[in-house]
């Protein structure tokens, strides 16, 4: 496994190493899963909202991890926190650590372009470039510095995984804003996974698609689990419920300090049991629909 | 479009359908239409009227007008040293104004952190736009024509140093327009570019700035053509009023060093003579001339606008 997150990076490969060799010792859903990412007293605020407050949350590899909870709660910032997309957010102010294999990517000498070439990212909205299918692909690759002679397998690979090469293996040269929402969508995904990350970050990926759409994006998260670990925001909570291993539920909670409303994880567990058994009244009120 | 059951009354029943009169409404929509009829009435007027005055020469002698120098007589005088100096005038703005003007605001939108400096600037910037040019004008006086080193540099009363007046004047419109364009690229874009691992120069000059030039592109092109238009500053930069002796070649570069002349000052030097050739028809027809310049200046901006927008869809 090549990791190239720090600059210099020769001081954390051993590091690396010795995590990530646990991996492929145990898929299953026991205690022993590595964990691939992990929240540690991260606290998350803007300016002086504080959007989430001392999360530790565990992220097991090969999984499909989602994260529910009502409008506020701030899953959408821990996900963007897991590849330091909040860093995009001038008034964002990240506290604790986020340990991706060990590494803490808010280490100073982490680089966060590299990080996100290992954190790839799924956004609510699909938002292809506006270049042909083929350029979308290939764009991250290309400014990682692939050679060119591997784009086509990369774009046939990445298309196939997605379940969108046979759509579009005519006409890879056209327009990617010519495609339906749900296509646009499942670009996006391959374009995430043409740079071969280890996570893929999905932020309510379906919210903007159809029924049938967001089931082609269920089955295809099904199948791309086996190489990937999955982190998925959302609102829809049969969705969390058919494609998660895990649930985590998170609320916003009347912070007594300040008078703000501030997210917190209120529970995780395995799926079935958020949904079958969970441990807090809260977590039941809402997946059973009482409130949210 | 309507059908003949709307001309009879609706039946009475609890809930009143009926249509009523909206006389506010009426008001309003004629008050706005009224708006636009003055404004285009008034430009209507002011084109046919110049049209008018300056047909003599557009009929007569329109090529010849065209390539003549100044002179003493009305009838055989022409606007070439005019037409030579604002097109290096607009030539020297592009060169300096766009590129100085675009870097800033991709640098103010996309570097610099949001804080009290950053405001400040902005702000000023947002004034300067308003600042008259004659106040321009004065600042190219000191510092372009007389100013130590500069002066030298620029030759004093010389398109150079009218230029650096005109892109001086035209920054904060250039970089206020570049702006505007930058800050409309969707968020979502910008995002897709930090997500596949894009650093912040490869995700502004790959995704922000083809995104953009449409906006950047009119936005310029327009501070051009108000730059091309500008009298005061180049009056008080010095701009030749009366003769020049010859007629440089379009190609001769040696002229930005020159004495000049810019066809704002030919107009505005001309309606001050006498003789109805140069007061009316003359200044007439050069006014048609810079209008051609200025409309050809934003007809380009128009198609590298939409040929840019058409790429923008892939």
């Amino acid at each position: 496994m090549t990791q190239k997150l720090m600059r210099p990076p020769a001081q954390t490969t051993n590091e690396v190493d010795r995590t990530s060799s646990t991996a492929e010792a145990d898929v299953g859903l026991g205690a022993q899963v590595e964990n691939v990412l992990e929240a540690r007293h991260l606290s998350v605020s803007y300016g002086d909202y504080t959007a989430i407050a001392d999360l530790n949350l565990p992220i097991k590899g090969k999984e499909i991890t989602a994260m529910i909870g009502p409008s506020g709660c701030g899953k959408s910032t821990v996900l963007r926190s897991f590849n330091r997309m909040n860093d995009l957010v001038d008034s964002a102010r990240v506290k604790g650590e986020v340990l991706f294999h060990g590494i803490d990517i808010y280490h100073p000498k982490v680089d966060p372009v590299e990080v996100r070439r290992h954190i790839s990212m799924v956004f609510q909205k699909p938002n292809p470039f506006p270049k042909s299918i083929y350029d979308n692909i290939i764009y991250g690759p290309k400014i990682a510095g692939t050679p060119k002679a591997e784009y086509d397998e990369i774009v046939e690979s990445s298309l196939t995984k997605a379940a969108l090469w046979d759509e579009v293996k005519d006409r890879l040269r056209s327009s990617a804003l010519s495609l339906s929402g749900g296509q646009q969508q499942r670009l996006c995904i391959a374009r995430a996974i043409a740079t071969n990350p280890d996570v893929l970050l999905m932020d309510e990926p379906c919210s903007a698609l159809d029924p049938i759409a967001t089931a082609h994006i269920e089955d295809l998260m099904h199948e791309i689990k086996t190489e990937y670990t999955i982190v998925i925001v959302t609102h829809n909570m049969q969705q969390a419920a058919r494609v998660s291993d895990r649930t985590a539920f998170f609320t916003a909670e009347n912070d007594p300090a300040s008078e703000r409303r501030t997210g917190q994880l209120v529970e995780f567990d395995f799926t079935e049991r958020i949904f079958g058994n969970p441990a807090d009244k809260r977590t039941e009120d809402y997946v059973t629909g009482r409130f949210g | 479009m309507a059908s003949p059951s709307v001309r009879k009354r609706l039946p009475a029943t609890t809930f009143n359908l009926t249509r009523r009169m909206d006389v506010k409404g009426r008001v309003f929509e004629v008050a706005l239409l009224m708006a636009v009829a003055v404004t285009l009435g008034a430009v209507a007027a002011l084109i046919s009227q110049v049209f008018f005055d300056a047909w003599p020469v557009l009929s007569g002698r329109f090529g010849q007008f065209l390539t003549s120098g100044l002179g003493s007589r009305p009838e055989i005088s022409g606007i070439a040293q005019g037409l030579r100096g604002t097109l290096y005038l607009c030539f020297i703005v592009a060169v300096v104004a766009f590129p100085l003007g675009i870097g800033s605001a991709i640098y103010l939108e996309q570097y610099a952190k949001p804080g009290r400096l950053t405001r400040f600037v902005d702000l000023n910037i947002r004034n300067l736009a308003g600042v008259p040019s004659v106040v321009y004008g004065i600042l190219g006086l000191t510092v372009f024509v007389k100013g130590p080193f500069v002066g030298a540099i620029t030759g004093g009363r010389t398109p150079l140093a009218a230029g650096l007046t005109l892109s001086a004047l035209v920054l904060p419109l250039v970089i206020i327009a570049s702006v505007e364009a930058i800050r409309s690229v969707p968020q979502e874009l910008i995002e897709a570019g930090y997500g596949v691992g894009a650093t912040q120069s490869e995700v502004i000059r790959h995704h922000v700035l083809p995104y953009a030039i449409p906006g950047i592109l009119t936005g310029t092109l327009l501070s051009m053509a108000r730059a091309a238009g500008e009298a005061a500053p180049l009056i008080l930069v010095g701009t030749t009023t009366g003769f020049l002796t010859n007629i440089p070649a379009w190609w001769d570069v040696g002229q930005v060093r020159e004495r000049f002349t810019a066809m704002p000052i030919i107009i505005t030097s001309w309606v001050r003579q006498p003789e109805t050739g140069f007061k009316v028809e003359g200044a007439a027809a050069a006014i048609i001339v810079l209008m051609l310049v200025v409309v050809m200046l934003n007809s380009v901006a128009i198609v590298l606008r939409s040929r840019f927008e058409k790429r923008r869809q892939g």
